[in-house]
């Protein structure tokens, strides 16, 4: 079939509105009788609450009621939910407003609800709470050791669960007979979403029909709605609607059920009046979920020759004070199955420590848990390629995966699906111009310039997941998609999608698939998500998984409606279904080789609603649903090369150049995935070089605002060049894979190997991330001080 | 409280205002502009920007009271009889947005920043533009759709 669309680099069709301000984002939404909450947080990491005396607030003009925990306890909420619990896990209740301690700074306390936002942060000041303050952990790794501070009685240890893939005994033969074992210890820092949108949520509790509506910005609005019913709000699900309008960004941070999600609501319900809250940047970096956060030891066994013979991973991954919505898969399913980057590494094990600190959760932040594994298999690559005095690149091509080896199953469970990394590198090795960036930075180090080429390849599973496997790992909900196409008798369509975007351009990605299955005008599409009252139960968007499984979803409703509209149009043409094509360049149907014969798009839907006219057995109207569990991830991977310069003097890294080269399947609208990727890029440079959140001992976070936690900005890059190889993906039709996070993926560790690179001649081997400026300066002068 | 009297986008507004209500809550509370958004409290950000008497400021940065008599556009008031301003048409035409969260302050300040300057060049528009944050495009499409602005003659 010739696609109309697809492929097609289409101007997005939602631009229109943003551009003009016309965003209908859930801080924007009033509704008449709207009150204001605002919640009071803890300035401890952790304290005993012995007391909340909240008369004066009550007391002042404008102030509506404020709420304490015991109240919401007392009627019933529940505790927020962990939705991934591996076997053995422990965990611990997790009240929306705490109880009776808290345990990190931001834990919410209470909350005012007032008639205007300036009077509820008003009366925040006039509530008295009488802390105890108790010491505090905040490294996964100390947490864990005997003696440690405890942040839950029903969490021994802090250890919430451990997770092992392969055997000990297996890795230490293999590092006992290897010719060289690379070790590294790294840490891997915690960083903070930041998506440019605060959340926010509204609620308006109807009494007349006893029905709850909530707008929220979230990634996934089903799952909030059947956490809030199962779990937390405890209201049927019928009676229940949250909606997710126009939502600024999520990058893994806003698929979560927050607490303000069960507050909102339950302040609406007691006062019969709509409530609304807005988040500040400043309470968003003390209530978002944060990312990464691993403290890991890894060992690379490998031969003299550089061929790979086994990786030795454990890790303590951060899972703060709470274990969040999808927290312990991160550093289990989504990282230590990925071990195995390009390679044939025939013998793998890896362990994660799931540890509860003092500190925000931590839970997925885009590429969750992928970048943590590329970024330690490709560090301890780059440093056996040093050792081995081997290119970087040739040392990776001799342990690839190669393209006849597909489907290919590692050691770590995973099946890939397809690729040809050869290939790959050799386009980056063309696009970056390699020969040309060694022969600069050859040229730049005899002028004693401190300058460095940094080199990736990565491997990214997207697209969760195979039911099967998600719930077996753990998972509390299947990871199918839902899609329904609804023709209307004027022949337009409306397209229901469980899936929702938050920036990845859906409403013109989805349409172009539409149009095409249904050879009908990309205008007469419309996409319809982010509303549980008008779209089927749906699993939302994270894990790079619209385009694989939502989108798949809607080609299969699609083939469906085709299959009915051929019928109906063989029948009133009076020919066999058999004798009959769907030319799906026109929308119209006729007999094969005749096309003269033939019914058009609109015919058939009008058909469809007269209804007087269908063969036998045929049912009125044109709508159809599919809910589509795919059968295995796709598995997207990249070759990305920076040339890096280091000013000696200061420590400063300059990004000089950067190419990548990224395979992730088939492309809908590649304006839209080179736009993925280059921001995705931008955010993995920002791990890479400036991002770090930090708290001090005692719990208090450091970088609390964009004054402290450095946020990638314009002038931090230069172009990038990115450019794409295919190989479609044989586990869904569309044949795509993942495109939203192998840029973040694959950034860091590129440019962190670019730094390390630009170092090597002065002897330094490896600074943790980020490569700010501080750090190399002190890694030079300890250099240089013989130390 | 205090009576201010401004322009908003060509149409002139008096209200009472609270003495420190910030700018950016009258536009989008008391006049009910959304589109200017607001993504910090610390002035770091530059989702809120807006013209104020010709200049790009950071609405979440000035109060209400300070903009008694000024002439203010915001993002709703930059196209002109139903066509885009060139600004606009190159952000839609470059994929200089995803989410869209900050696309108003970021527009708001790129037609500040090319005004006057058809020749600005690359160094010039990503300089100029650090004081707004974008978390999804990695400011490149920004960066074209700024220069292709400023040659259109924004
Ligand atoms: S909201 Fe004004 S600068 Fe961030
Ligand atoms: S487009 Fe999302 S923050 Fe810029």
């Amino acid at each position: 079939m010739s696609n109309k669309y697809i492929g097609e680099s289409i101007k997005r069709v939602e631009d229109p509105r943003f551009i003009q301000g016309k965003g209908k984002y859930v801080a924007n939404l009033s509704i008449p009788g709207m009150l204001h909450a605002a919640i009071k947080r803890s300035p401890y990491a952790h304290a005993v609450i012995k007391g909340i005396d909240t008369s004066k607030a009550e007391a002042m003009e404008g102030v509506v009621a404020v709420y304490v925990g015991q109240q919401m306890k007392d009627d019933g909420i529940g505790s927020l939910p962990c939705g991934f619990n591996p076997p053995d896990i422990k965990t611990a209740p997790h009240m929306p407003l705490a109880v009776d301690k808290v345990r990190h700074v931001g834990d919410g306390v209470a909350v005012v609800i007032a008639e205007s936002p300036y009077i509820a942060y008003d009366a925040l000041d006039l509530i008295d709470v009488q802390y105890e303050p108790l010491s505090a952990v905040i490294d996964p790794k100390k947490a864990a050791q005997p003696g440690a501070p405890q942040v839950h009685d029903e969490i021994p240890n802090n250890v919430s669960f451990h997770w092992p893939l392969g055997t000990r005994e297996e890795i230490n033969a293999v590092l006992a007979s290897a010719d060289k074992v690379i070790e590294l210890d790294l840490v891997n820092q915690r960083l903070v979403p930041n998506a440019m949108e605060p959340r926010a949520c509204v609620a308006q509790w109807d009494a007349f029909s006893d029905e709850m509506t909530i707008w929220t910005t979230s990634q996934n609005p089903h799952i909030i709605r059947l956490l809030l019913s199962l779990a937390t709000m405890g209201l049927p699900e019928n009676k229940l609607r949250v909606i997710s309008p126009d939502v600024g960004g999520g990058f893994g941070s806003k698929i979560f059920h927050y607490a303000e999600e069960v507050i909102v609501p339950w302040a609406s319900k007691q006062l019969g009046r709509p409530v609304k809250w807005v988040s500040t940047r400043s309470e968003a970096f003390v209530t978002d979920a944060h990312g990464r956060d691993h403290v890991t030891t890894a060992k690379l066994a490998l031969k003299n020759d550089g061929t790979f013979l086994g990786l030795d991973v454990t890790t303590y991954a951060n899972m703060g004070a709470y274990l969040s919505t999808f927290a312990p898969m991160i550093p289990t399913a989504l990282y230590i199955t990925l071990f195995s980057g390009l390679y044939k590494l025939p013998v793998i094990f890896g362990e994660a420590y799931g540890t509860m600190t003092h500190t925000v959760p931590v839970d997925a932040y885009r590429g969750a848990g992928r970048p943590e594994a590329s970024y330690m298999l490709e560090r301890l690559v780059d440093l056996a390629a040093r050792e081995l005095d081997m290119d970087p690149i040739e040392l990776r091509r001799k342990n690839f995966i190669q393209p006849d080896e597909f489907p290919y199953q590692t050691p770590v469970a995973m099946i890939y699906d397809s690729g040809d990394y050869p290939k790959l590198f050799d386009s980056l090795e063309a696009l970056g111009d390699y020969a040309g960036l060694k022969a600069k930075r050859d040229a730049a180090r005899a002028e004693g310039r401190l300058v460095g080429i940094g080199i990736s390849g990565c491997i990214e599973a997207s697209g969760p997941a195979p039911s099967q496997v998600a719930v077996g790992l753990g998972a509390g909900v299947g990871l199918w998609e839902s899609g329904v196409i609804r023709v209307h008798p004027t022949g337009k369509v409306s397209v229901m999608t469980g899936s929702h975007t938050h920036g990845q351009g859906h409403e013109t990605a989805f349409a172009q698939i539409v149009a095409d299955e249904l050879g009908i005008p990309m205008e007469d599409v419309e996409i319809i998500h982010g509303d549980t009252g008008r779209t089927p139960f749906g699993l939302g968007t994270y894990g790079s998984r619209s385009a694989s499984v939502g989108g798949t979803a809607l080609a299969v409703s699609a083939g469906k409606v085709r299959d009915k509209m051929l019928k109906i149009a063989a029948h009133q043409l009076e020919v066999d279904v058999e004798d009959m094509v769907f030319d799906r360049t026109t929308g119209t149907m006729h007999v094969k080789g005749s096309p003269e014969q033939s019914k058009s798009f609109v015919d058939i839907s009008v058909a469809a609603l007269m209804a007087n006219n269908l063969p036998e057995g045929v049912e009125p109207g044109l709508e159809e649903t599919t809910f589509y569990d795919p059968s295995n991830f796709t598995f997207p991977n990249s070759a990305h090369i920076a040339l890096i310069e280091i000013d000696r003097d200061t420590g400063q890294v300059s990004l000089l150049e950067y190419a990548a080269v990224d395979d992730v399947g088939k492309v809908i609208n590649p304006m839209i995935v080179e736009g993925q990727l280059v921001g995705g890029i931008a955010q993995g440079v920002g791990q890479a070089l400036w991002e770090n959140c930090v708290y001090d001992e005692q719990g208090q976070l450091l970088s609390g605002s964009f004054m402290d936690y450095a946020m990638p900005r314009a002038d931090g890059f230069p172009m990038l060049k990115v450019s794409r190889n295919e190989t479609p993906s044989p586990t869904n039709p569309l044949g795509v894979k993942g495109a939203g996070e192998m840029g973040t993926i694959a950034a860091t560790i590129t440019v962190a190997n670019g730094v390390m690179d630009a170092l090597a001649p002065l002897g330094i081997r490896h600074i943790d991330i980020p490569h700010t400026p501080q750090r190399i300066w002190q890694a030079i002068q300890a250099q240089s001080n013989g130390h | 409280m205090q009576s201010i009297t401004l322009t908003v986008n060509g149409k002139s507004y008096t209200r009472d205002v609270e003495p420190r209500m910030l700018l950016v809550d009258f536009i989008r509370n008391a006049l009910g502009l959304t589109g200017t958004n607001i993504a910090c409290d610390t002035s770091q950000c530059g989702a809120c920007t807006i013209h104020m008497d010709g200049m790009a400021v950071k609405s979440c940065t000035v109060l209400a009271v300070q903009a008694d008599g000024a002439d203010i556009t915001t993002i709703e008031g930059l196209a002109t009889n139903g066509h885009l301003h060139p600004m606009q048409q190159a952000f839609w035409d470059q994929h200089g947005l995803q989410c869209g969260y900050c696309t108003p302050g970021m527009i708001m300040a790129a037609a500040k920043l090319v005004e006057n300057n058809p020749g600005i060049t690359e160094a010039e528009i990503r300089h100029g533009l650090e004081g707004n944050l974008c978390r999804c495009t990695g400011y490149q499409n920004i960066v074209k759709a700024v220069a292709q602005a400023a040659a259109a003659g924004s």
